[in-house]
């Protein structure tokens, strides 16, 4: 019998159990995986709470039922691998043998990370929206924000995040929540970034930028915080600029687990450097890492775990049997960005293609729009949440295909 | 791309001056490099500028400040310091590495 250990049951490591239970024979290989949290979470749900939007607890449900009957599912903390024993330490004490190591443990939102961030003010004036507690804790404090008003600042530590279009998507749905409410006007909004534009590539980044000019929200580019004044309700960064806030929502710095960190695999952020085409690690050729807890150059998104699965599960049933592993992923990434009013814009594109305008998934007639603002593609990402549930996380095939194409897309005209 | 000449070198360079070349850099241009953005090397420069070649070499991208902070002791507040404004473009500039790429 040979053991297959994947560490993370969120979307990445969930899907990979699902489809390697049936691709790999259940007489040869055993599939583990542990997970500290017994509760799987709908992340992209998390946007609309603040806004009120849906009932928050139909974004959880248990992980068991989410993994194949035949998945050995083990709740548990890792305590760190010994990759040349390939063992995987648990907290209390257990040890995991493993022939294969699927690392899955995602990225997590890292507030004791930058300083002040966890004093006095934090889930009172300074917010996030990336777990459970601190998207419904938004949800109140944005109700007490419409009633006084003020300066509200969107903020992002640093990247790599987590769905990096998130904040915008939370600035443009704010701008919209709050212009529905009657008291735009009584609100600044200042979007902060350390980028140099409000998104990282040229074409989207000028889309996405005036599209927060369109709303009166105020951009400030190049800002990477050092820490956050509780007294004065400011954030400092390293060249010494101050922005002022009386509601902040900020997304933490983002790391890896800590146990990758511990166990000597990790990068500076604890994500595990990878093949960018294979997944492999860089450093054991029984370890591979999928989802955002891969050092890939490209989005930490649902969608690039999906397509990058699409590869991963094909290549390691050749690899099973002994043969050479001939897919190769291409950073194929997909994501819906809100707008605001029931619009949505999409975006697709790959390590080598930056997000463009046009259709998608087909030429001409889409039915999404490509860097454009619609009603379709807002339906199409309230829709995606069965999709992932019923169709993604069971390992069901999707009928879109894991390369990106470049079909539909155009190219702008140099200026 | 582009040609520049700095005190009779010529380089290939891309459209914002970043060197395009790993190889046509030398201690000398990025003295030179260094002038022209105004910053004097000093054996903090120097010690940021190797690691940062060095990663370069080995992970086939510029590091970030975070990395850099990480790989070198010395903490992002410095890196600002020697490098004021954009430390992350200013560093990429002077070790001859193309411009750091935000993650997407």
């Amino acid at each position: 019998m040979r053991d297959l250990v994947i560490l993370g049951a969120g979307t990445a490591g969930t899907m990979v159990a699902n489809r390697l239970r049936r691709r790999l024979p259940r007489r040869e290989w055993r599939i583990t995986v542990v997970d500290h949290e017994v509760a799987h979470l709908y992340q992209p749900g998390l946007l609309f709470v603040p806004f009120g939007g849906g009932k928050a607890q139909k974004l959880v449900k248990p992980r068991r039922r989410s993994l194949d009957s035949g998945v050995d599912f083990v709740v548990g903390d890792v305590d760190r691998i010994e990759p040349a024993a390939r063992l995987v330490h648990l907290a209390d004490g257990h040890r995991l043998d493993y022939d294969f190591l699927v690392i899955a443990s995602g990225t997590q939102p890292r507030p004791d990370q930058t300083p002040g961030m966890l004093g006095d003010l934090w889930r009172k004036s300074i917010h996030e929206f990336y777990t459970y507690d601190g998207a419904i804790a938004l949800r109140e404090a944005l109700e007490g924000f419409a009633r006084t008003g003020g300066r509200l600042v969107v903020h992002i530590v640093d990247m790599p995040i987590k769905c990096p279009v998130a904040p915008l998507e939370f600035a443009f749905l704010a701008d919209a929540h709050l212009r529905a409410l009657g008291i735009r006007d009584e609100v600044e909004i200042t979007y902060v970034t350390p980028l140099p534009d409000a998104f990282t590539k040229p074409v989207a980044a000028a889309t996405l930028g005036s599209m927060l000019t369109d709303r009166k929200i105020l951009l400030e580019t190049d800002f990477l915080v050092e820490h956050i004044d509780g007294e004065a309700r400011e954030l400092v960064s390293y060249d010494e600029r101050r922005i002022p806030f009386d509601l902040l929502v900020t997304v933490p710095l983002n790391m890896g687990a800590d146990f990758v960190a511990r166990s000597g695999l990790g990068d500076e952020l604890n994500y595990v450097p990878v093949d960018r085409h294979t997944l492999r690690s860089k450093a054991y050729d029984t370890i591979f890492a999928i989802g955002d807890a891969a050092d890939l150059p490209t989005s930490k998104a649902g969608s690039v775990a999906h397509f990058a699965a699409d590869v991963f599960v094909a290549n390691f049933v050749r690899l099973a049997r002994g043969d050479p592993m001939t897919e190769s992923f291409d950073g194929h990434a997909n994501c819906f960005v809100e707008a605001g009013d029931d619009k949505a814009l999409l975006i697709d594109f790959n390590y080598d293609t930056e997000p463009l305008p046009g259709t998608y998934p087909l030429p001409a007639v889409g039915p999404l729009r490509l860097l454009r603002a619609t009603r379709l593609n807002h339906w199409g990402k309230l829709a995606f949440a069965w999709l992932y549930w019923h169709v993604l996380l069971p390992g069901r095939p999707l009928p879109l295909p894991a390369e990106m194409s470049m079909a539909g897309k155009r190219r702008p005209k140099e200026e | 791309m582009s040609v520049a000449t700095i005190n009779g070198t010529e380089f290939h360079v891309d459209a914002e001056g970043f060197l395009t070349d790993y190889d046509q850099w030398d201690q000398a241009l990025a003295e030179d490099l260094a002038q022209a953005i105004g910053i004097e090397l000093t054996p903090r420069h120097w010690e940021i500028i190797a690691f940062l070649r060095e990663d370069y070499l080995a992970e086939g991208e510029t590091p970030t400040l975070r990395r850099t902070a990480a790989g070198t002791g010395i903490s992002i507040k410095q890196l600002f310091e020697l490098f004021p404004g954009k430390p992350g473009k200013k560093m990429a500039y002077i070790a001859g590495l193309p411009k750091p790429r935000g993650c997407v």
